[in-house]
């Protein structure tokens, strides 16, 4: 059961969006921008690095769904699999494998990034804002996975309903509730 | 000095949103809600909230700034600020405002670190739901901020003068309103 009267039947950060409406449409708004408005980096490689944030901070439905949304974007879900393991190793871009240790670091402490992690990145060809974006969509997901874990919010344990629910998120973005 | 080309002349916080005003807005709207809007917690109790996990974040631009900003709601008190810093138990605060500091300090490590007594015993002090509800998404927020201010490498002043002006404008103005001095007045197409 919740820390506090979430609404019954909604996972995961959507009971808290329903319970406190005034601060979702803000944390909506966020992600909106972060994953899903046209950016240099695609949308499944954004939904890749939320996904890596939560999970080092072990928040289940936080990367169960952006996980779905990631493979949604990918047309695979192995390549999320593998670089929630050992992004190093995995089957994506030199450039994303710098911007997830930045990100990686971010999750740690932001103190964390060195010069030497932003130029690693620049050398693979990553922009400022490409750099700007990565930190802010590692520092949100330490807010958004510790809201939805802080109130121990209901998590299932239900891939087909993340798969759903990623579809919505890949399709429609983060501004209106995907569930009903 | 930043690792990405900010302005100079906005430290903070304030480079990192000139920088990207789109992600700027949502920032300061979800800040203007938890902080400055009407609540059963008063501002200067969201504002210690916020100064205590900046504190334990380590972010020296975040725990200043909310820090004078608490003060400023606190009719100039820097001392308590300092107190619940330090050791909150022991500072003059409400018993409510310490069992939601202790749930703040949880989320702070980690959300799974709160636990059902930490919660009834807010509830016992008086709490109500949106109270930590508001709690744990002020120490949530704060966990991004200070990551977001020391993660690109913000410019930091060692100035508790400009921290303290500029928190008396916040306390008074609020986080939307001050934003327009170093916004742009509508979103920079890409």
């Amino acid at each position: 059961m919740a820390h506090i009267a979430l609404p019954e039947g909604l996972p995961g950060i959507s009971g808290a969006f329903v319970f406190r409406p005034e601060t979702a449409k803000p944390m909506r708004e966020l992600a909106h921008v972060l994953l899903h408005e046209p950016s240099s980096l695609t949308r499944g490689e954004r939904e890749l690095i939320a996904t890596y944030v939560s999970s080092q901070n072990e928040c289940h439905f936080c990367q169960a769904s952006h996980g779905a949304a990631a493979a949604c974007h990918l047309g695979e879900d192995d390549v999320v699999r593998r670089v929630k393991a050992d992004f190093e190793s995995a089957p994506v871009a030199p450039k994303l494998k710098a911007l997830l240790s930045i990100a990686g670091k971010v999750q740690s402490d932001g103190k964390l990034v060195t010069a030497e992690d932003v130029e690693r990145a620049r050398r693979e060809g990553a922009s400022d804002l490409e750099i700007h974006d990565t930190v802010l969509i590692a520092a949100a997901f330490c807010m958004y996975n510790r809201y939805v874990d802080g109130l121990d919010s209901w998590q299932p344990r239900d891939d087909g309903m993340y798969a759903q629910m990623g579809q919505h998120l890949a399709e429609q973005g983060y501004l209106k509730s995907s569930q009903r | 000095m930043p690792h990405i080309a900010l302005l100079e002349s906005q430290p903070g916080i304030r480079g990192a949103m000139a920088f990207r005003p789109e992600t700027a807005r949502p920032l300061n709207d979800l800040v203007e809600v938890l902080l400055h809007a009407p609540n059963s917690l008063s501002p200067g109790e969201r504002e210690l909230i916020a100064t205590y996990v900046s504190y334990l974040n380590d972010c020296h631009y975040c725990q200043s700034i909310h820090g004078a900003v608490a003060a400023a709601h606190l009719d100039g008190d820097e001392e308590l600020v300092h107190r619940v810093k330090a050791d909150f138990e022991h500072a003059a605060i409400s018993t409510k405002l310490k069992a939601l500091l202790v749930v703040a300090s949880k989320v702070q490590r980690g959300g799974k670190h709160v636990t059902a007594e930490d919660v009834a015993h807010a509830r016992s002090l008086g709490a109500t739901d949106v109270e930590i509800h508001d709690a744990v998404l002020i120490a949530a927020a704060f966990c991004m901020y200070n990551r977001y201010v020391d993660g690109l490498a913000t410019i930091q002043p060692r100035d508790e003068a400009m921290y303290r002006e500029r928190g008396k404008m916040v306390a008074r103005d609020g986080y939307v309103s001050v934003s327009k001095t170093y916004l742009p007045a509508e979103p920079v197409p890409r």
